[in-house]
């Protein structure tokens, strides 16, 4: 390769622009895990008996796993007794009852990471929980959601004031026994969001949760529960950051996603925490378990995700499409650069008939980072006609990256139809050298064919956060061009 | 305007293409470069617009009374050098009103101009299509992805019209092109010639400038040009094809 993976090179040579780290007086848990760590974090938040008894399941349950080797991320071994399970901000004891009570600096923080914590959000018509470490800090627009029915809290929260929801929809998608991270968040998870939206209600906001992992050795183990009862219809946006720390930073979380009849949920995440740097030094381990089920029919679930950020991403949003004439779709964008490795993808369970499945997935690769989509369409014997359109696109930038795809597909239905289109394709200097000479300069010229490779996602996500994707994808990608 | 001086190129690390070619132009002229396949016309466009992957081994350019070699190609954009592409490559996903705007407005802003907005531009635009008779659905649609040959090439004088260069060099436009493209095309080109702008045909056939009379023709073979003349020199061409080039070339040797 000639010039253009010169041209490349340099305008990978980015930094990451949320690695500040906040001032913040914190109480953490002593580093290590055992039965008294998740009797003290139960105890901290004051949880019903239940929940303990729950957390205790899970932990024992995870003592016998082992550390799934299957993927293709290469790490060295995590070790589970060197992390700190809870870390809050000291003053939130007695927990902040509005934005006034919350730490400024806290704020401030928020405040360059560019969330919309404040009552303009109104306008924007964002209601964010915003989580902090291991606590959620403020939850806004609660009242006006209320009028609705809709709850939306941190989990915590939820815990105290709708305890029976918890009960029978916690673990319902996600079972304490799924895989050793969600067993260990299981165990471990320090609060994380809740969303019920009531029967009929279509929620008039978007919904957004903002994760920080602030302290040092702390892991984040947060968990998200959304229940969209019949006929009703949430959007919600997630995104992530991550102050620069040498070491590598755990992220284990849990997202259940329960749709019921006639109800859609649509997820979307942009996840950007702190990948390491150049050499591959640092950043955060993001092991998530995401999976949606459409449980009655006619209903549908969509995830969207747009992922720069971590060292390492190892996380399938799913969809079990249960009732009859469901729809699930998945739509991922995963950049790679420097160090970085991506294991991504879906499962889609088709166990209704006339379900409908699409998983539209966008891997990008640039420096020395490995990406790879790994997916499963998955269709039971009594799933009658069930369809899947699954399309794969890579494209590497620079020839010291890799793109992999590992498609499995299972039918048991004769009726099944499913496709499956891949490609892989790479920035040609053609398409360079035809946007300069139109007076693009070649790091527009990058930004701009990589966002048009995008496209089919980003036309996904909801309005501010396509833009907020666009320009993170223009900044993953921006360098100096001498 | 463009002033080419013993310019020898070659591939880089390969043999010579270009082997001394001198030629002057000046504003509100139009040249026609012919010469049979191979003969080198197009490393000529390719290393006045600033491709990488040649090598100059001897010769200057001066544009403008710069030297444009030691220029970018963005640069050599904004300083009004466009480049109408043989082969228009397709950018998946990019709406092409995109291209176009980001290319007008970095070469506004390289001339301390304001940037124009989405509605000025879009007037801007359907106003030079029409002329064109694109439709404007090509707006909308990723840049030359899944166009015919001939939206192609029309996508390119569409181009050229909105980013008014001072010095314009159309590379085998022509190709491809049935005959009612080619008169539509044609006009494009026609509308655009002033005499504060100069027009470099790159063409193998001689048909275009049926359409678009040239003032001045050479004849470049092997790497040289080895004939320069008026609007005649093509039609002769046309009768006798490039054989007698071929022969005369081998006479000189």
């Amino acid at each position: 390769m000639s010039k253009e993976s010169n041209y490349i090179e340099k305008l990978l040579s980015r930094d990451y622009e949320h690695g500040f780290t906040t001032d913040i007086e914190t109480e953490s848990l002593p580093c290590g895990l055992t039965e008294d760590t998740v009797r003290a974090i139960s105890a901290k938040k004051n949880e019903p008996k239940f929940m303990l008894e729950w957390r205790l399941q899970a932990f024992r349950h995870w003592l016998t796993m082992r550390e799934p080797n299957w993927s293709s991320v290469v790490h060295p071994p995590i070790d589970y007794q060197a992390i700190s399970y809870y870390s809050a901000p000291k003053n939130a004891a007695d927990a902040p009852k509005s934005l006034d009570e919350v730490d400024p600096e806290l704020l401030r923080t928020y405040e360059k990471l560019g969330i919309p914590l404040r009552e303009q959000e109104m306008l924007a018509g964002v209601a964010v929980d915003a989580v902090f470490d291991s606590v959620s800090v403020a939850t806004t627009f609660k009242k006006k959601l209320g009028e609705l029915g809709i709850i939306f809290c941190s989990f915590s929260e939820a815990l105290q004031e709708h305890p029976d929801l918890i009960k029978e929809y916690l673990g319902s998608v996600v079972p304490y026994k799924d895989n050793f991270f969600a067993t260990l968040n299981s165990a471990v998870f320090s609060d994380g969001s809740f969303v019920y939206i009531p029967k009929g209600v279509r929620c008039p906001m978007e919904l957004s949760t903002y994760f920080r992992i602030n302290a040092i050795s702390t892991g984040q183990f947060e968990r998200t529960l959304i229940i969209a009862d019949e006929g009703s219809y949430v959007s919600y946006l997630e995104g992530c950051t991550a102050p620069m720390r040498d070491e590598n930073q755990l992220h284990a979380a849990v997202v259940e996603l329960i749709a019921l009849k006639d109800a859609q949920i649509k997820y979307s995440t942009v996840q950007n925490w702190y990948p390491g740097d150049k050499e591959g030094k640092g950043g955060i381990y993001n092991f998530v378990t995401k999976r949606g089920e459409c449980r009655g029919d006619n209903a549908k679930i969509s995830w969207t995700q747009v992922e720069t950020g971590s060292a390492i991403t190892w996380k399938y949003p799913s969809c079990i499409l249960k009732g009859d004439n469901t729809v699930g779709e998945f739509y991922s964008v995963a950049l790679t650069n420097n160090y970085q490795q991506a294991d991504t993808g879906t499962k889609m369970i088709h166990l209704g008939k006339n379900t409908k499945s699409t998983i539209i997935s966008k891997g990008i690769s640039a420096g020395k980072g490995q990406n790879a989509y790994r997916g499963l369409v998955q269709v039971a014997a009594g799933a009658d006609n069930a369809r899947n359109y699954t399309q794969c696109d890579s494209l590497l930038l620079g020839d010291k990256c890799g793109a992999h795809t590992f498609p499995y597909i299972e039918a048991k239905n004769p009726t099944a139809n499913i496709e499956h289109e891949a490609t892989t394709s790479r920035i040609s200097e053609d398409q360079l050298f035809y946007c300069r000479q139109r007076g693009i300069s070649a790091e527009d010229a990058v930004s701009m064919i990589v966002n048009g490779f995008c496209k089919e996602v980003f036309k996904e996500l909801p309005m501010e956060f396509a833009v907020e994707a666009q320009k993170l994808l223009g900044v993953s990608l921006e360098g100096s061009v001498g | 305007m463009l002033e080419i001086k013993n310019l020898h190129v070659g591939l880089e690390g390969e043999k010579e293409i270009l082997k001394g070619i001198d030629l002057s132009v000046k504003a509100g002229e139009v040249h026609a470069i012919m010469g049979p396949n191979g003969s080198g016309k197009s490393t000529l466009a390719n290393i006045l617009a600033g491709r990488e992957g040649y090598n100059v081994t001897d010769g200057t350019v001066q544009y403008q009374g710069n030297n444009l070699l030691d220029k970018s190609p963005e640069e050599r954009a904004w300083e009004g050098l466009f480049l109408a592409f043989q082969y228009p490559v397709e950018i998946p996903g990019v709406n092409n009103i995109y291209l176009l705007k980001a290319g007008l407005n970095a070469m506004r802003k390289h001339h301390g101009l304001d940037e124009l907005d989405a509605m000025d531009f879009l007037a801007l635009v359907k106003d030079k299509m029409k002329a064109l008779k694109m439709d404007e659905a090509f707006l909308y649609r990723a840049v030359n992805e899944g166009f015919s040959g001939g939206e192609k090439k029309r996508n390119e004088i569409l181009q050229m019209a909105i980013l008014e260069p001072k010095l314009a060099i159309l590379d085998e436009t022509d190709s491809g092109l049935d005959i009612d493209a080619l008169k539509i095309v044609a006009e494009g080109i026609n509308a655009l010639r002033s005499p504060e702008r100069a027009l470099v045909l790159v063409t193998h056939y001689q048909r275009l400038l049926d359409y678009v009379k040239p003032d001045f023709v050479h004849v470049l073979s092997q790497g040289k040009i080895i004939k320069s003349g008026g609007s005649e020199l093509a039609l002769e061409l046309e009768k006798s094809g490039y054989s007698w080039i071929d022969d005369s070339q081998r006479a000189d040797s």
